[in-house]
C-alpha cells in the first residue's frame, strides 16, 4: 500500500511525463564567437518512439544534439528529463542520467576488444580486485543476445566493419540501462541489409520504452522508421510533426523555405566516342576484372553495397593505388597510370569519397583548396604562382558553382560540408577534365547543395564530360545515370541502361 | 540564386582578414613592456632604450633564427627535425677545417690552407643539405615518424663531429671565414634567410606544397602533388639552414668544437611554435617564427637585465616552450568547436 502523498506524487511526475515527453527542451540558446547556433529552440521526445532531426547542414542539429549528450552547454533554456529539469555537465553525467550518444564518427577504442569497449570503467572484478574477463565475456553475450547480435565479445573492435562498430556502440548505450538514445546520421557508412538489422534493432529499443532522438540526412529512413520528426532551419525551431501526416515535399519545403523542383534535373545530351576503356583491371584481393567503357558526355553510374571495392577501382583508375594488372585506354590509346599526376595529365580529375579525410585542405582558406590541383600542372613560372589569374580563376568558380562564403581568405574548416564540396568539385573543374570521377558526390550535404550539384553535374556532361559517379543512394543513381555499372564484392556483376533500371534491379545485381 | 552568384563575385576580391601575427606581436609587446617596468623598478633604468643591449639579444637569437626559420617550413608540412643542432656541430667542424690559414702548423688538412671562403661554405652547405635530404627520404620512403628518423640523424651526426676530430677542436680560421660571423653579419644572414623564405612560402609552388602537405598529406597526393619528392626538399632545405647556421656558429667562435649547437633544435622548434607555428601542420609564417625568436630573445636578456639566476631562466624556457604548445592546442579546440 502506497501513502495517499506518495501516490500524488507519483501521479504528479506521471502527469509531468504526460506533457512533457521523456525529455523536453525549452527556449534552447548557443551562441559561437560570430554565430548564434540556436535561437530559443525547442524538442519533445516521447518515450518508446523514434524523433527525427531534419534540417540542412547547419541548421543545428548538430549542436542541439551535443546539448543534449553533455558535450555543450546552453547559453540559455531549460533541459527536462521525465519532467525535472537538469544540467548535462558532460557526456559521462549525460550517460548517468540515462541519456547515450552514437557518435558519427564511432568513438570505440580500436585497440582493446568488444567487452572491455562495453564494460570500460564497469569492470566486473574478482577477489583479488582483478579485471574479471571470463564473467564480463558473459555479461556481453547476454546483452547480446538481447539485442540478437552475433559477436565474439573477445574480437578486436579494429577487426570489425563499421556497422558491427555501430552495434557494439549501441550495446553499450543499452548496457548503460540509457532511456534516450541519440544517432547521428546512423546509416550514412552501411550497407542495405546492414541498415535492415539496424532498424530492427531500433523498432525494438523503441519497444522498450526508449526515446531514440535520429539525424538524418535521408527522406526514406524518416518515413521508414521515425514516429515525429522535428525540422530546425538556421539555429531556429520550425516545428514537429507526425511523420504520417505529411509529404516529402512538405519536409523539404520546411528544411530550404523553398520549393525544391526538380531532385535530379537530368538532361539528355548527345553522348560521343568512347573516351576511357577498362579492360580486366585487377588487384588481386581487392577488385578482379573489371572492364567497362565511357563515353563524352555519358553518366555511368557505379552502385554496389559497402564493401563492393567501387571507391578502390576509382582509385587505381587515378593512379592513387594503381593496379596491379589489367588495361586502360584513353582515346583508344594503352596508357599507364601510376600517380595521380599521370591521371591528371590524361585529363582525368577525382572527386574522392571522404572530404575530409582525402579532399579538403581544412586548415588553409578557400583560395588555397581550389587553386591546389590547378598549380601542380600549369600557372607557375620559375617557382613561383601566378597568383592574380588564379585568384580570378578560383573565384569565378566559386561564384559559378555558389559557394557561400564570406570571402575567398575564409578558413575551409569554418564552411559547411555542402559548400566545402563545392569547393573541391570547384578545384577539378579548374584544371578542365576530360574525365571525372565522383566519389559519393553527395554524401552528407544538405538538400539544396545537392540538387545543385547534380545539376552542375548533368551540366558538364552535357559539355561533353564523361562522368564516373559512385553513389550509394539509390535514387540518385537511378535519376542520374545514362547507364549503372553495379559492384559486388570486387567484381562487375551487370550493367544497366537508364530505361529498364530500377531499385530492385539493381540490388538484386548488387546483393546476389 | 542570382543575389548569391553577385555575392561571390563579390565577396572573392575583399581583403584577408587580421593577421595572425598580430595576436603574437602584442605578446612580444606586453612582456617587453613588463620587463620595462621591471627595470625602472628594481634596477632604475630603461629595458628597451638600450641598443647596446638589444643588439646583443637580436646577435644572440638570430643564428638559431636561421635555424628556426627552416624549421618552420618542416613543421608547418606537419613534420618536426630534431637534428639541426648536431648538423650545427657537424657542419661547424667540416667547414672549419677547411677554413684553416697555411701558418697554423697543425691544421687539420695541411695541404688544403689559406682556401677561398666560397670553399668551406660550399662543402659544409652540401653536407647539411645531405643530411637533410637523408631526414626527408627516410621519412618519405620508409614512412617511419619525423621525430624517428631526425632523432637518428641527431645522434649519428652528432657522433660524425666527435669523430672528425676525435673530439679536438679545430681553429685558427682565415679572415675571410672568420667575418662571416664578425659584428652583425649573423644577423644580415638571418635576415636574407628570412625574407627569402617569406617569400617562397607564400608565394612560389614550393610554399603551396608545403602548406598543402601539412594540412592534409593524403589530399595533397590526391591533388597531383609528388608527397614523397617535395618532404625530402623540405627536410633537405632544413638540413641547408642548419649548415649554414653552423658556419656562422663556428665563424663566430673562431673555433670549431664538436658539441656545437647542443639544443638548439629545441630552442628553434620553440621559437616557430611560440610565433604561432602549429604542431599539428599546414599552419605558420616565417614572419611569426621571426616574431617568435624576438620574444624569446627578450626573455633571455630581460632575465639577464633582471640578474635573475641562470638556472631560472631554462627552468623557465621550458614552461614557455609549454605555454605556447598549450596556447596551439586551445586554439585547435576553439576551431573545433566552431566547426
Amino acid at each position: 500500500m502506497v501513502s495517499p502523498a506518495t501516490a500524488s506524487a507519483i501521479k504528479q511526475v506521471l502527469e509531468k511525463i504526460e506533457i512533457d515527453g521523456l525529455l523536453a527542451l525549452e527556449g534552447i540558446r548557443k551562441e559561437f564567437p560570430g554565430v548564434l547556433a540556436l535561437d530559443n529552440v525547442q524538442l519533445r521526445v516521447r518515450p518508446g518512439s523514434v524523433h527525427a532531426l531534419m534540417g540542412e547542414n547547419g541548421a543545428g542539429k548538430s549542436t542541439l544534439m551535443k546539448i543534449i549528450a553533455g558535450i555543450y552547454q546552453p547559453d540559455a533554456g531549460e533541459i527536462r528529463l521525465r519532467g525535472e529539469p537538469v544540467t548535462l555537465k558532460s557526456p559521462l553525467d549525460a550517460l548517468e542520467q540515462g541519456i547515450a550518444m552514437i557518435h558519427q564518427e564511432l568513438q570505440l577504442m580500436n585497440w582493446m576488444t568488444i567487452a572491455e569497449n562495453i564494460w570500460i570503467r564497469r569492470e566486473p572484478r574478482n577477489r583479488f580486485g582483478l579485471i574479471d574477463h571470463g564473467k564480463m565475456a558473459e555479461m556481453t553475450r547476454e546483452l547480446f543476445s538481447r539485442l540478437n547480435l552475433s559477436l565474439d565479445p573477445g574480437t578486436q573492435v579494429s577487426e570489425l566493419t563499421v556497422a558491427q562498430k555501430q552495434m557494439v556502440e549501441i550495446a553499450r548505450a543499452v548496457s548503460y540501462e540509457s532511456r534516450i538514445l541519440i544517432m547521428d546520421e546512423p546509416t550514412s557508412a552501411l550497407t542495405e541489409r546492414e541498415v535492415e538489422h539496424l532498424f530492427a534493432i531500433i523498432r525494438d529499443l523503441r519497444a522498450r520504452g526508449i526515446g531514440i532522438i535520429y539525424i538524418t540526412h535521408k527522406m526514406n529512413e524518416l518515413f521508414e522508421i521515425a514516429d515525429e520528426f522535428t525540422v530546425f532551419r538556421d539555429g531556429k525551431y520550425i516545428g514537429t510533426h507526425a511523420s504520417k501526416d505529411v509529404t516529402r515535399d512538405d519536409i523539404i519545403r520546411m528544411m530550404v523555405g523553398r520549393e525544391i523542383t526538380n531532385m535530379f534535373p537530368k538532361i539528355d545530351c548527345p553522348i560521343g566516342d568512347v573516351i576511357l576503356e577498362v579492360n580486366k583491371l585487377t588487384i588481386p584481393g581487392v577488385f578482379h576484372d573489371i572492364s567497362f567503357s565511357l563515353r563524352r558526355g555519358e553518366i555511368l553510374g557505379l552502385a554496389g553495397l559497402v564493401g563492393s571495392k567501387r571507391s578502390n577501382v576509382a582509385e587505381a583508375l587515378f593512379g592513387v593505388n594503381p593496379a596491379a594488372s589489367g588495361q586502360i585506354l584513353i582515346d583508344n590509346k594503352a596508357v599507364t597510370i601510376s600517380s595521380p599526376n599521370e591521371a591528371m595529365a590524361h585529363g582525368m580529375a577525382f572527386l574522392t569519397e571522404d572530404r575530409k579525410e582525402t579532399g579538403c585542405f581544412l586548415a588553409l582558406d578557400c583560395l588555397e583548396n581550389i587553386q591546389s590541383a590547378l598549380i601542380t600542372r600549369s600557372h607557375v613560372k620559375a617557382g613561383f604562382v601566378d597568383q592574380k589569374t588564379l585568384t580570378r580563376l578560383a573565384a569565378d568558380m566559386a561564384a559559378k558553382l555558389r559557394v557561400k562564403t564570406p570571402n575567398l581568405h575564409e578558413i575551409v574548416e569554418n564552411l559547411s560540408g555542402g559548400n566545402q564540396q563545392k569547393l573541391l568539385i570547384a578545384r577539378w573543374l579548374l584544371t578542365k577534365p576530360r574525365i571525372l570521377i565522383l566519389d559519393e558526390p553527395t554524401r552528407g550535404i544538405d538538400v539544396g547543395a545537392k540538387s545543385e550539384i547534380h545539376r552542375l553535374i548533368t551540366g558538364l556532361a552535357a559539355e561533353g564530360v564523361a562522368v564516373l559517379m559512385i553513389s550509394s543512394e539509390l535514387p540518385e543513381v537511378l535519376g542520374m545515370s545514362d547507364r549503372i555499372m553495379v559492384m559486388h564484392e570486387g567484381r562487375v556483376s551487370g550493367f544497366l541502361d537508364r530505361a529498364d533500371a530500377d531499385q530492385v534491379k539493381i540490388m538484386d545485381l548488387a546483393a546476389r | 540564386m542570382n543575389t548569391i552568384s553577385q555575392q561571390a563575385a563579390a565577396v572573392a576580391t575583399t581583403k584577408r582578414k587580421l593577421p595572425s601575427e598580430l595576436n603574437i606581436l602584442l605578446v612580444l609587446i606586453g612582456i617587453s613592456l613588463t620587463f620595462e617596468i621591471l627595470g625602472w623598478i628594481l634596477q632604475g633604468q630603461s629595458f628597451l632604450l638600450n641598443p647596446q643591449r638589444l643588439s646583443i639579444m637580436i646577435l644572440q637569437v638570430s643564428v638559431i633564427g636561421i635555424i628556426a626559420i627552416g624549421v618552420t617550413q618542416v613543421i608547418i608540412s606537419g613534420g618536426i627535425d630534431l637534428s639541426s643542432g648536431s648538423i650545427v656541430g657537424a657542419t661547424a667542424m667540416i667547414a672549419m677545417s677547411f677554413a684553416q690559414i697555411g701558418t697554423f702548423e697543425r691544421a687539420l688538412y695541411p695541404g688544403l690552407t689559406d682556401l677561398p671562403v666560397i670553399v668551406p661554405v660550399a662543402i659544409g652547405l652540401i653536407v647539411g643539405l645531405i643530411c637533410g635530404a637523408i631526414n626527408g627520404a627516410l621519412i618519405a620512403y620508409t614512412r617511419i615518424p619525423p621525430f624517428i628518423a631526425t632523432l637518428g640523424m641527431m645522434v649519428t651526426a652528432r657522433g660524425f663531429a666527435k669523430w672528425y676530430t676525435k673530439g679536438q677542436p679545430i681553429s685558427f680560421p682565415t679572415d675571410s671565414f672568420a667575418a662571416l660571423g664578425k659584428g652583425m653579419t649573423p644577423v644580415l644572414i638571418f635576415l636574407v634567410v628570412a625574407v627569402i623564405m617569406h617569400v617562397v612560402l607564400r608565394y612560389t609552388r614550393y610554399g603551396k606544397f608545403t602548406y598543402a602537405i601539412g594540412a592534409n598529406a593524403h589530399a595533397a597526393r590526391v591533388t597531383g602533388i609528388d608527397v614523397e619528392r617535395h618532404t625530402v626538399k623540405i627536410y633537405a632545405v632544413a638540413g641547408l639552414l642548419s649548415a649554414l647556421a653552423g658556419i656562422v656558429v663556428a665563424a663566430r667562435g673562431l673555433t670549431a668544437q664538436a658539441g656545437m649547437g647542443q639544443m638548439y633544435e629545441l630552442d628553434a622548434i620553440a621559437m616557430a611554435v611560440i610565433g604561432g607555428v602549429s604542431l599539428s601542420g599546414g599552419r605558420g609564417s616565417v614572419l611569426g617564427t621571426c616574431i617568435g625568436m624576438v620574444i624569446f630573445g627578450v626573455i633571455i636578456s630581460g632575465f639577464t637585465f633582471l640578474r635573475l639566476d641562470a638556472y631560472y631562466q631554462e627552468m623557465l624556457k621550458g614552461l614557455i616552450i609549454v605555454a605556447a604548445v598549450v596556447a596551439d592546442v586551445y586554439r585547435q579546440k576553439k576551431r573545433v568547436k566552431k566547426a
